[in-house]
């Protein structure tokens, strides 16, 4: 289990990283933390002829609160971000999924932008950040855009990222007053990837959930939006008939996929245990 | 230099949780794993592994990866079949057992995904990788049989034509009159379970470097193994050299489990090729390797029917077993072995005198399979264990109650099964007893009444267990495989009074080197730090059997104790011709010479050693000291030493999401005399987690075209800390009169009760919903299904 | 053609230099070129934890990081903590706890408990098995090792109060 031969560069700026990339076109990958694109490197499932290692690019780790809302840099690692007192603050979804995602010494290593770029579509952060509709900025020879969390996850482990294009971070808007957020999620051992996880971030008005952006991981090839769950439950008064109801409004919008960890029905079942919890949960919070 | 005080008595280390000495070297990483072995001229090699569970091989074009720099060989099955022979994995004692003829690499047909079909070597093991990448394999995908249930069938394609059909081996027990049994029962309840396949996951891969003198003609091994005697004398058959001419060392062992007993194509391929080059050769399975090449275990499934009458008292059995074993029983142990003891271990618990039960070994195309700890004992006691609560709760009655009812007491010994094995005395109701008290069983059943009504639902589940240790000569050797069952002990008192001990049996982090140590240092009189112990070279230790069927204290531990003896008399005799008097006056106490009679020092060992070696011509002529001795040990008085215990698991089950969470788990155990209780609840505590795992993770999972679909550790999940629970161990000590030392074993009683007592605790945990589950391993999917609440 | 990097690294507070080939990782390099074979390989796909060195004073798998990732690092192995004695009082609490069988876990085990308690000192056995659970170990079933590092952990917090 030993990786194929490949070419290693080290650029020390964003304009170098983005030159290389662009010298080896589709044979040049980005390296960040490594937690996932080295073990299919050692496995042969990914056979890059160049490593791009951004992990020395200065000022990349940043963890910050702007005026856009709370900036995490592509580097910032994500045990950093765990134990951050600004994003327990500013987003308390991202602090809650964190624990979840694999285990200390992985997120020593784990990068945000690495986490978000990789779009596995059973990890947490991406729908942590399509739940709190954060975006991702990222920057190429072309110039820079930033890409709607939503519009950004395409498909299994694949992005709205061009070629030749680096994710420099993704930015959190600002909490708004009145939302809360909670996660959960489903996996059979601690810190193995979610069967499902429910990312849910609702404005709380008068004991209901006046709106409700609900995104599940495991589902699906991208993190789901629930939009027919939400519209169940937006503004009603949680008896157990509107329980149902938007559990059955979720099980009828998913599709998800049957593996070796779970066939479909029972991540349609387990999506529903979640949603019920979660409301719960952002009722009595 | 001032009197030592008098000793008055000898010290004894059995029964004491002395500190495992080998154990700082491991804690400082200095421990010398076989990968950590290097040699000078050493070569690695990669094996390119079939991606087809079966495939005819058209064509294999070598010549890219033989031209790649850094590549020392590529061969192929034909040229390693030249110098290695190839070998049948059947026993003559399974009457009408069969397997095909087995080689180290394939010879134009894989059987299996992940069979071994090219090897090659490399300076280093990544060039060897980038050579596997560039063989190139003209593939003809053969129709696969995956389905067990199917194997026998005519329109199935038969794996190995010579054989005629895909039925290794059928064997059927039969003991009294069933029908009558049956005919006369109030109830027959009857039940089909299910176990999923897994495996050993030694946390070290397998791994062995074989070095070739080609001048002299030696083979050295350096093997992750855990029986180097059978290796030597497999590799000398094999490879047609003098047994003698052949050593196997085992240095530290990364866990074992039984994954590191049997022969493995890739390894005999490496010892193969170091004859080949002349040149020593490393094989370190990487992960993706062992989950496909490793032996797997244990994919039966089981139909039982029980007897009962209204009071609960057992009258008949019924058991049928189907299992499919992969392409070849696994040599030279057999994979016949794992249904054989589910049937014959299954009612060894009860007073059941009217037994039947079937077995059916087939032939599949999947990964071999074969002895893995505590070999057949979780399933036939998975089994039985829940046919006992499931007539409990179709009688109405108490599953304590109704296995009181008929357990084999203590007045019945010693006693024969029904199915021959032969019980000398266990301690079934003392062990009972002692686990409801320690678990506060009473009062946790009152808690899941109470919890039930606030629909929290938690379970309690009680399997009772025999396990079969210390095995004699029936269990192989008269089979005809060269696995011995004798092991020996050689003691030398060296010159400066310290004891070094040389062992049959081995050491894979059991602490078996340690309670070696401690019966040594009892029987001979000496402390325990004087005592030294090599184990793991064929060379340099008394030939034995290494390490299986949990027989490292009952046997190793015997001949021990019997060598510790037998040096004593020899220093003693020593002693007394130094101090002119009689061996009887002395006694050997603390590593000192004494007085027997007072206690007084007369002499201590250095000072013994000194003159025995080297001041010899102070002594008496017609003297000669003899300070080495060997004593071999094997049990002749019975087959086996049977051990037994109960255990107990607490579990709640979130009916929402179908997830078992494990509360806490007892365990009551009766090993015989124990030598290091702490040693013993540890074996326990991690047979038990092993046990815990198939009962709820662990599952080698296949596709119908015999692709494996758990082929990493992402997908093959063992229990790890945040999802174990707590585990209360407790003993009773009956030990075996057949012996001085009364040692039985105890590494795989864990395993063998905890499936058993998961599945029954999830059991009860789900009876007010009227759910059942027989399926293992417990997926959140099964219970599910088991509630309604998934199709 | 020589596809090897130079890198200059501190391993256990030693320097060393050495090229290297980018696709080595940072345990074979350790174990193979530095013969610090303390740091074990399991499964070199990040799960098994057997691995685990610290690299600038994190925790991280060593078959995750490539060798040249570690240039101008300070890698510290089994070897270099049993050498300054930091985890001590792990390793004594460990031997008399049996919290060890194999041992192949072991060296893992220590690093990450070390770090543990210097993150949450007071942490009690639950949290202990959940940061733990990085970490496989095959032979002893926790419970020893969870034992161990608690009490550790309350002995270190009595020395500093
Ligand atoms: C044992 C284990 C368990 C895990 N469990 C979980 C889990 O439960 N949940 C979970 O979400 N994850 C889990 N992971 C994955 C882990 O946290 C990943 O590391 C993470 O998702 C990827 O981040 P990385 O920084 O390691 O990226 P890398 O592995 O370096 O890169 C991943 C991919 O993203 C690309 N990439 C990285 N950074 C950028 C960038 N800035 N711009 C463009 N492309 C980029 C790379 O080219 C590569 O294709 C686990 C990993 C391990 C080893
Ligand atoms: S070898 Fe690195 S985590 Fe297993
Ligand atoms: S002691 Fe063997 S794996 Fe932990």
């Amino acid at each position: 289990m030993k990786p194929a031969p490949f070419v290693y560069h080290r650029p020390a700026s964003l304009p170098d990283a983005l030159a290389l990339l662009e010298r080896y076109g589709a044979e040049g990958r980005v390296l960040a933390g490594g937690q996932s694109l080295v073990p299919a490197l050692n496995m042969r499932l990914a056979t890059p002829g160049a490593l791009i290692d951004i992990n020395r690019i200065p000022g990349l780790d940043e963890i910050r609160l702007g005026a856009e809302g709370l900036v995490l840099g592509a580097l910032a690692r994500l045990d950093a971000v765990e134990r951050s007192p600004l994003v327990a603050a500013h987003a308390p979804l991202i602090a809650q999924a964190l624990p979840h995602v694999a285990h200390l010494a992985v997120r020593t290593r784990s990068t945000v932008g690495g986490g978000i770029a990789h779009a596995d579509p059973a990890a947490e952060l991406p729908a942590c950040l399509v739940a709190l509709g954060g975006t991702v900025r990222a920057l190429s020879r072309r110039g820079s855009r930033e890409i709607g969390a939503a519009e950004f996850f395409r498909g299994v482990c694949t992005t709205a990222l061009g070629p030749g294009e680096v994710l420099t971070a993704v930015v959190v808007p600002r909490l708004a007053p009145g939302w809360r957020s909670r996660f959960d999620e489903l996996a059979r051992r601690h810190g193995d990837y979610a069967l499902v996880a429910l990312a849910a971030h609702a404005r709380v008005a008068d004991g209901t959930l006046a709106e409700a952006r609900l995104v599940l991981a495991g589902v699906g090839a991208t993190p789901v939006r629930a939009a027919r769950a939400e519209a169940a439950l937006a503004g009603r008064r949680m008896d157990a008939a509107a329980l149902d109801a938007a559990a059955r409004a979720l099980a009828e919008e998913l599709d998800p996929p049957s593996d070796v960890h779970a066939s479909a029905a029972l991540r349609r079942h387990l999506a529903g245990v979640l949603l019920r919890r979660a409301v719960r949960g952002l009722l009595e919070a | 230099m001032s009197t030592p005080p008098p000793v008055h008595e000898r010290e004894s280390y059995i029964g004491q949780s002395v500190v495992r000495p080998q154990t700082a070297r491991l804690l400082a990483g200095r421990g010398v794993y076989t990968d950590d072995v290097r040699l000078p001229r050493m070569t690695h090699v990669a094996f390119l592994r079939s991606p087809h569970a079966h495939a005819r091989i058209r064509a294999l074009d070598v010549t890219a990866a033989r031209a790649l720099p850094g590549v020392v060989a590529v061969v192929t099955g034909e040229e390693i079949a030249r110098v290695c022979d190839g070998w049948v994995g059947t026993l003559a004692h399974f009457a009408g057992m069969k397997s095909a003829k087995q080689f180290p690499l394939a010879l134009g047909r894989a059987t299996w995904q992940g069979e071994p079909v090219a090897a090659v070597v490399a300076e280093t093991r990544a060039l060897a990788e980038d050579g596997v990448a560039s063989v190139r394999v003209e593939w003809e995908p053969l129709p696969a049989v995956t389905d067990a249930e199917t194997a026998l069938d005519p329109a199935t394609p038969v794996i190995h034509p010579e054989l005629g059909d895909n039925l290794a081996f059928a064997l059927d027990v039969v003991a009294g009159d069933v029908a009558r049994a049956f005919a006369e029962a109030d109830l027959v309840v009857r039940e089909t379970f299910l176990t999923g396949r897994h495996t050993g996951v030694t946390l070290e891969p397998r791994t062995i470097l074989a070095d070739f003198d080609p001048a002299e003609r030696r083979l050295t091994v350096y093997h992750s193994f855990q029986a180097p005697h059978m290796m030597q004398d497999i590799l000398a058959r094999h490879l047609r050299l003098p047994e003698h001419d052949v050593r196997v060392i085992c240095k530290d062992v990364g866990g074992s489990f039984g994954i590191k007993v049997h022969i493995y194509p890739d390894e005999m391929a490496t010892c193969a090729l170091a004859v080949l080059l002349g040149r020593p050769v490393k094989f370190v399975a990487d992960r993706l390797e062992s989950f496909q090449s490793d032996i797997h275990a244990r994919d039966h499934r089981v139909t039982a029917e029980l007897a009962v009458r209204r009071d609960g008292t057992f009258v008949g059995m019924r058991l049928d077993d189907l299992t499919g074993i992969g392409p070849y029983s696994v040599y030279p142990r057999t994979s016949a072995v794992e249904g054989n003891q589910i049937a014959r271990l299954a009612p060894g618990v009860y007073k059941l005198r009217d037994y039947a039960a079937a077995v059916r070994v087939v032939l599949q195309n999947k990964t071999p399979m074969c002895q893995y700890r505590a070999v057949g004992h979780p399933i036939a006691f998975a089994v039985m264990e829940g046919m006992v609560d499931l007539a409990a709760r179709e009688l109405g009655l108490d599953p304590v109650e109704v296995r009181r009812r008929n357990l084999i007491t203590a007045d019945m010994y010693p006693c024969t099964a029904p199915t021959g094995y032969f019980f000398e005395r266990l301690s079934h109701e003392e062990a009972l007893d002692k686990i409801l008290e320690m678990s506060e069983y009473a009062r946790l059943c009152e808690e899941r009444d109470r919890l039930r009504a606030r629909r929290v639902y938690r379970g309690l589940g009680l399997c009772m267990f025999i396990e079969l240790t210390t095995p004699g000569p029936a269990f192989y050797g008269i089979g005809g495989a060269r696995i011995s069952s004798q092991d020996g002990c050689t003691l030398k008192l060296e010159p400066t009074g310290k004891v070094v001990c040389l062992t049959g049996v081995t050491e894979q982090g059991q602490g078996t080197d340690t309670i070696i140590a401690q019966v040594v240092a009892t029987a001979l009189g000496v402390r325990l730090e004087d005592v030294r112990v090599l184990t793991g070279d064929t060379m340099v230790t008394p030939y034995g059997g290494g390490t299986w069927a949990s027989r490292g204290a009952g046997i190793g531990g015997e001949a021990a104790l019997l060598s510790g003896k037998a040096l004593r008399q020899g220093i003693l005799r020593v002693a007394a011709a130094i101090l002119a008097c009689e061996p009887e006056d002395l006694d050997l106490r603390a590593s000192r010479i004494v007085d027997a009679l007072t206690g007084e020092v007369r002499l201590d060992l250095p000072e013994l050693g000194r003159i025995a070696y080297f001041r010899p011509d102070t002594l008496p002529k017609d003297f000669q000291a003899e300070l080495a001795v060997t004593r071999h040990y094997v049990p002749r008085h019975q087959g086996f030493a049977f051990t037994n215990g109960v255990q107990l698991s607490h579990v709640e089950v979130d009916v929402e999401t179908g997830f078992v969470r494990l509360l806490k788990h007892w365990v009551v155990e009766d090993c015989g005399r124990i030598i290091n209780p702490r040693l013993v609840d540890e074996q326990l505590r991690g047979a038990i987690v092993q046990g815990i795992g198939a009962a709820l993770w662990e599952h080698c999972v296949y596709d119908a075209e015999g692709q494996l679909l758990t082929g990493t550790m992402m997908d093959y999940l063992v229990p790890l800390a945040a999802e174990t629970p707590e585990i209360v161990v407790g003993h009773v000590e009956t030990p075996t009169a057949y012996s001085e030392g009364g040692f039985k074993g105890a590494g795989e009683a864990g395993t063998a009760g905890a499936p058993g007592a998961v599945l029954n605790a999830v059991n009860d945990a789900l009876a007010p919903l009227a759910a059942r589950v027989t399926t293992q391993p417990i997926t959140p999917e099964v219970v599910l299904r088991a509630l309604g609440k998934l199709p | 053609m020589d596809t090897t990097v130079a890198i200059e690294l501190a391993v256990n507070g030693t320097p060393v230099g050495r090229r290297v080939e980018p696709r080595l990782c940072l345990a074979d390099f350790l174990r193979y070129d530095l013969e610090l074979t303390g740091t074990h390989v399991g499964c070199e796909h990040g799960v098994c934890g057997a691995c685990t060195v610290r690299v600038d004073g994190a925790l991280v798998r060593a078959c995750l990081m490539l060798a040249v990732q570690a240039d101008g690092c300070r890698v510290e192995t089994i070897e270099g903590v049993s050498g300054t004695g930091e985890v001590s009082d792990l390793q004594q609490a460990f031997a008399e706890a049996n919290a060890l069988q194999c041992g192949f876990c072991t060296p893992g085990m220590l690093l990450t408990a070390h770090e543990i308690l210097q993150r949450e000192p007071g942490a009690d056995p639950a949290r202990i098995r959940l940061a733990l659970s990085g970490n496989y170990c095959r032979c002893t079933g926790y419970q020893a090792i969870v034992d161990a590092v608690h009490r550790v952990g309350g002995a270190r917090g009595r020395e500093t109060r």
